[in-house]
């Protein structure tokens, strides 16, 4: 009888003193794995999935060139247009934003520039080209297209 | 009694110290994506003008070459081609030809792969043989260390490590200092005919 009577006395709380230390173990890793999104997106970007994807080292070389059409068309029309940071560019002005960018590295990085494109799946290869182009005049030859990977079945 | 009790010093209460860390934690899920710096890597050949003109004669037979058109159609080596994976396979062929098949490269080290595409193809397309194209040098190389095609691109991202270089050049078969088989992809002018 004194046995069973000892069990229902028996403290039934779950401990909770450790959820605030695992709470914020998960806080830290979301804040230490991703950064603040710099600039606000103003085109298109479904980008086109692909397998054979290669990983970046510095991070801070790299720039990137958002291409797609413009997500308000009533404001600045539906031909694909270049986003460099928060404003939209023409192929003529990647040359100055070249310059602008490597301007802001250290001067032994500057020919270490990656410039990474964006570009909605939609966007016609002429643009790209035409950029491709004004970053060969700007030297700076270092490309990726930013792709997510692609999920076999 | 009531002293002893008071010896632990006053007790803060900490129970609302999780509520605080999710707000924090859901914060920081909505405002931040995760940075995505992975892509298909190349690098741009130099400015037109500092090129020295030189007519390079390429044979016929060590050209593979992919045409991409406006209406996203493709044709490779004069082919037209509607599964796109089947090109992987045929550009390992081409490059590990040896001269074996007389419409084939000489060797991998003439092998080059050009893509062309229109001013109307759509980068969706473009992307797509891409990625195969960089996909069967990444198998032949893999394939020639012992490694799966993910481990060498992992590998081939770090090459500060001695022991990745290493293993980078053995794929790429680097003898004195030459690459035997070079990643040759040569991206040409789209052609002009799709308009846009």
């Amino acid at each position: 009888m004194s046995k069973f009577k000892k069990k229902s006395n028996a403290s039934q709380d779950i401990p909770t003193s450790a959820l605030p230390d695992i709470i914020f173990m998960l806080l830290f890793f979301f804040m230490v794995t991703t950064v603040l999104r710099e600039v606000t997106i103003q085109v298109q970007q479904r980008i086109p999935q692909a397998q054979e994807l290669r990983k970046l080292q510095r991070k801070s070389l790299v720039k990137y060139l958002y291409i797609g059409e413009p997500k308000k068309p009533e404001q600045f029309g539906q031909e694909a247009r270049i986003q460099a940071n928060d404003v939209f560019i023409d192929t003529k002005d990647i040359i100055m934003w070249v310059t602008q960018e490597k301007d802001k590295l250290d001067e032994v990085e500057r020919d270490q520039i990656t410039i990474s494109l964006k570009v909605d799946e939609e966007t016609k290869m002429g643009l790209i080209s035409d950029v491709q182009l004004q970053l060969r005049e700007a030297n700076a030859r270092k490309l990726m297209y930013s792709t997510p990977q692609k999920v076999i079945e | 009694m009531a002293r002893g009790r008071n010896r632990g010093g006053p007790e803060i209460n900490s129970s609302s110290m999780a509520d605080i860390a999710f707000l924090l934690l859901i914060f920081f899920l909505v405002t931040t994506t995760i940075a995505n710096d992975k892509g298909l890597t190349m690098v741009l050949p130099p400015k037109p003008d500092e090129q020295e003109i030189i007519d390079i004669k390429i044979k016929e037979k060590n050209l593979f070459k992919v045409l991409i058109n406006s209406a996203d159609r493709i044709l490779v080596e004069g082919e037209v081609v509607t599964d796109i994976p089947s090109i992987r396979q045929m550009v390992k062929d081409h490059v590990l030809n040896y001269g074996k098949d007389p419409e084939k490269s000489d060797s991998p080290k003439d092998a080059i792969v050009s893509l062309k595409t229109d001013r109307g193809t759509s980068y969706e397309y473009f992307i797509g043989v891409l990625d195969e194209l960089q996909g069967a040098y990444y198998d032949i190389y893999a394939e020639r260390v012992g490694l799966t095609n993910a481990e060498w691109r992992e590998l081939a991202s770090d090459l500060k490590d001695p022991s990745n270089k290493e293993i980078y050049d053995r794929g790429r078969g680097v003898i004195d200092g030459e690459i035997t088989i070079p990643m040759q992809i040569s991206i040409a002018e789209p052609t002009k005919i799709g308009g846009n």
